[in-house]
C-alpha cells in the first residue's frame, strides 16, 4: 500500500471519527484527529495481524495507551475488518461494547483494556519481554499521548524497557502538545522528549506524525535498544479550525461546525 | 476431631509457595516469576537459581511490576506476581484495576507478608487495607491460606485457574491445620471443628487462633463450630448461612482493617440472607502502633482467649434475643 493509499484511507478515519463524535455528542477529537494517521499506518501497512483471528498467537501487538482516543482506535479496526463498519454507530450507547476506552474483552482487535493514562506502556514492556522469553517473532507498539508521558509508571517502564534490552518494543508519543486542560509547554513541559528516552538507553526518531512518508519507514525501522518514535503531530489536524485548539481536546462541534469539518475532510477524499 | 490441640510446630507460608513455585516452573516452561526488587522477601532465590531466565525483577517500580505481569500473559505466560503485599496492591491498585482485574488478565498477584507480618517497621508498610481495596474488583478471587498446606494447595489451584488471582500469604509462622492432600476449592470454606452454640470464622493468620479459642471454649462446655475461609470473594454463602442456621452467631476474625475485610464480606451475606448476631475483630480502623504482628494480634483482642470472651458476649446476645 502507497502512502497515497494510505493517506486516503487516514482521510475516512478522520471523517467517519468526526460523524461518530457528532453522533454521540461526545468523543475526544482532537487527539483522534492528531493519532489517526498512526494508526492507519499501523493497522494498513505495518501491523503483521489478521481480523479473522484476533488472538494469533504470532500477531504483533499494538496497545492503544491513550485510550480516550477509543473511537478513532474503532473507526480503524472497523474498517480492518475486525468489527462490524457499521457497528460505529453504536458508540457510547447503552450496551454498546464500544465505550469511551477500549475493551479487550469485548472489542477484537484490543490488547488491554486502557483508560487510566500511563498504563500501556508497561503492559507493552511485558509483551515484548514475553517474546522475548518464549523467542515470539511479534513486535510490540504502543501509542502514548505527550500530556500522559507526565505519569511516573512510563518512566518506570521506559527504564525496563531498556534494562531488558526490548529492540522489539516501539513506542510512538503523539506529540501533539496540548493536553486536556492547557499547553504541554504550560503544565508540566517533558519536552524535548528525545533526549530524556536517549538518556534512558533508547533509540529515538522523530517524525512529523501527520505525514504518511515519515510515519511509516519510523514504523518500520529496527533498532538495537528500545526504539521510541517522537510523532510531532497537530491536534484535531485535517479540520483547520480545531488545530492546535486546547479547546477541541474533547468538545463535539455544533451543526454549522460540524458541516464545516464535514466538506474540509470530504474536499480531501 | 475436637479433642486434638492445634499442633505446636509452625510454617513460614512462603516456603510452601515457592516450593509449588519451582515444581510448576520445572513442568510448564510458561511460568515466570515477577517482582519488585523483591528476590529475598518472596524468597524467590531457589526459582532464580533454576529458572534465571524467568526471573523478572523490574526493581522497585510496583505499578510497572503490575503492568508488565499483564503483558507477560497477554505474551502467553503464566506469571506470578510477588511484591510486598502493601506494595502491590497499594502502589499498583490501578493497575491491579484495569490491568489485571478489568483487563481479565491470567495473572497471579501474590502479595507476600501481608495484614502485619512488618510489625515494627510501621503502618506503611502493614498490609490491612488489601481485602478492602482487592474484594471489590470483579474478576479477581482473593484468598488467604491459612497454613503451608492450604497455600501449597492454593498455588496450585491459582497456576490451573484461567484468569487472574490475589494470593495474600504471610510470613508469619502458623501451624498445619488442614489434612495433608488437601485439595484447595474456591469460595468454599473448610470446617475444621464442628459445635452448635457459635460459628468462629477466619482465615490467614487468624485461623489457628480460632481453633485455640474453640478448645479454650470447649473447656467450658462450649462447642464452637470454626471455618476456616480462605477465599474472601466470591465469599462462601452457603457456609455462613448454614452457620447462622446451626450455631445461630458469628464471630469473625482477621489479620486486617474491620472494615471492609473477611469480617464484612460476611457481614454483607449475614444482612441479605441470614440476620444474626455477629462480631468482628480485626484492626479496629487505625494505624497500628509499634509492635510484631503477634503482639498487635494480641494488643487488638485476638489472643485465643479473648476471641474465647468475645465468643461468650456474642453468646449472651444470642441468648438475650431469643
Amino acid at each position: 500500500m502507497q502512502p497515497n493509499d494510505l493517506e486516503r484511507i487516514a482521510r475516512q478515519i478522520r471523517l467517519r471519527d468526526l460523524q461518530a463524535v457528532y453522533e454521540a455528542g461526545a468523543g475526544h477529537i482532537g487527539g483522534e484527529m492528531s493519532a489517526t494517521d498512526i494508526l492507519t499506518a499501523l493497522y494498513f501497512k505495518v501491523l503483521r495481524v489478521w481480523p479473522e483471528q484476533p488472538k494469533h498467537p504470532e500477531r504483533d501487538r499494538f496497545v492503544l495507551s491513550k485510550g480516550h482516543v477509543a473511537l478513532a482506535l474503532y473507526v480503524t479496526l472497523a474498517k480492518r475488518g475486525f468489527i462490524p463498519e457499521e457497528e460505529i454507530h453504536t458508540f457510547l450507547k447503552p450496551h454498546s461494547r464500544l465505550n469511551g476506552h477500549p475493551n479487550c474483552n469485548k472489542v477484537p482487535g484490543v490488547e488491554t483494556n486502557t483508560g487510566p493514562l500511563g498504563h500501556g506502556l508497561p503492559v507493552a514492556v511485558g509483551m515484548a519481554l514475553a517474546a522475548k522469553l518464549r523467542g515470539a517473532t511479534y513486535h510490540t507498539y504502543v501509542l502514548t499521548g505527550d500530556g500522559e508521558m507526565q505519569e511516573g509508571s512510563n518512566w518506570e517502564a521506559i527504564s525496563s524497557a531498556a534494562q531488558f534490552g526490548l529492540n522489539n518494543l516501539t513506542l510512538i508519543i503523539d506529540h501533539n502538545r496540548f493536553q486536556q486542560g492547557a499547553a504541554l509547554k504550560d503544565t508540566n513541559d517533558l519536552a524535548p522528549f528525545a533526549s530524556k528516552l536517549v538518556a534512558f538507553g533508547w533509540d529515538v526518531t522523530e517524525i512529523n506524525g501527520n505525514e504518511m512518508a515519515e510515519i511509516v519507514p519510523a514504523l518500520e525501522k529496527r533498532t538495537a535498544r528500545p526504539h521510541c518514535i517522537v510523532a510531532h503531530t497537530n491536534k484535531g489536524h485535517g479540520i483547520s479550525f480545531m488545530q492546535d485548539r486546547v479547546d477541541w481536546h474533547h468538545r463535539v462541534p455544533n451543526a454549522e461546525q460540524y458541516q464545516i469539518a464535514l466538506a474540509e475532510l470530504s474536499e480531501t477524499l | 476431631m475436637n479433642a486434638i490441640a492445634t499442633p505446636a510446630k509452625l510454617h513460614d507460608c512462603r516456603d510452601a509457595f515457592v516450593a509449588v513455585l519451582e515444581r510448576l516452573g520445572a513442568e510448564n516452561p510458561n511460568v515466570v516469576a515477577v517482582c519488585n526488587d523483591s528476590v529475598g522477601s518472596s524468597k524467590l532465590g531457589g526459582f532464580k537459581s533454576k529458572f534465571p531466565e524467568r526471573l523478572v525483577n523490574v526493581g522497585i517500580a510496583e505499578q510497572n511490576m503490575v503492568g508488565v505481569g499483564a503483558g507477560l500473559a497477554n505474551g502467553g505466560l503464566l506469571p506470578f506476581v510477588c511484591g510486598a503485599s502493601c506494595f502491590l496492591t497499594g502502589r499498583s491498585l490501578e493497575q491491579v484495576k484495569a490491568d489485571i482485574a478489568y483487563s481479565n488478565a491470567n495473572v497471579k498477584l501474590v502479595g507476600i507478608s501481608s495484614g502485619m507480618a512488618y510489625g515494627e517497621l510501621g503502618p506503611t508498610h502493614h498490609s490491612i487495607e488489601d481485602f478492602a481495596w482487592t474484594r471489590v474488583l470483579p474478576n479477581l478471587p482473593v484468598i488467604a491460606p491459612c497454613d503451608s498446606i492450604e497455600t501449597a494447595a492454593a498455588v496450585e489451584w491459582a497456576a490451573n485457574y484461567p484468569g487472574p488471582v490475589f494470593l495474600r500469604l504471610s510470613r508469619v509462622g502458623v501451624p498445619d491445620l488442614l489434612p495433608a492432600g488437601h485439595v484447595f476449592q474456591m469460595g468454599k470454606a473448610n470446617l475444621l471443628r464442628d459445635g452448635d452454640a457459635v460459628t468462629l470464622i477466619a482465615n490467614g493468620t487468624l485461623t489457628h487462633r480460632m481453633m485455640k479459642a474453640a478448645e479454650i471454649l470447649a473447656t467450658e462446655g462450649i462447642q464452637a463450630r470454626v471455618l476456616n475461609m480462605a477465599t474472601v470473594r466470591p465469599i462462601d454463602v452457603e457456609a455462613v448461612v448454614a452457620a447462622v442456621r446451626d450455631t445461630g452467631a458469628i464471630l469473625t476474625a482477621e489479620e486486617h482493617s474491620v472494615f471492609g475485610g473477611l469480617g464484612s464480606a460476611i457481614a454483607e451475606v449475614v444482612v441479605a440472607e441470614a440476620p444474626a448476631p455477629m462480631k468482628i475483630l480485626g484492626v479496629p480502623g487505625i494505624f497500628a502502633p509499634t509492635g510484631s504482628a503477634e503482639f498487635l494480634l494480641d494488643e487488638f483482642g485476638m489472643a485465643p482467649s479473648a476471641v474465647a470472651e468475645a465468643a461468650k458476649s456474642l453468646l449472651a446476645r444470642k441468648s438475650g434475643r431469643a
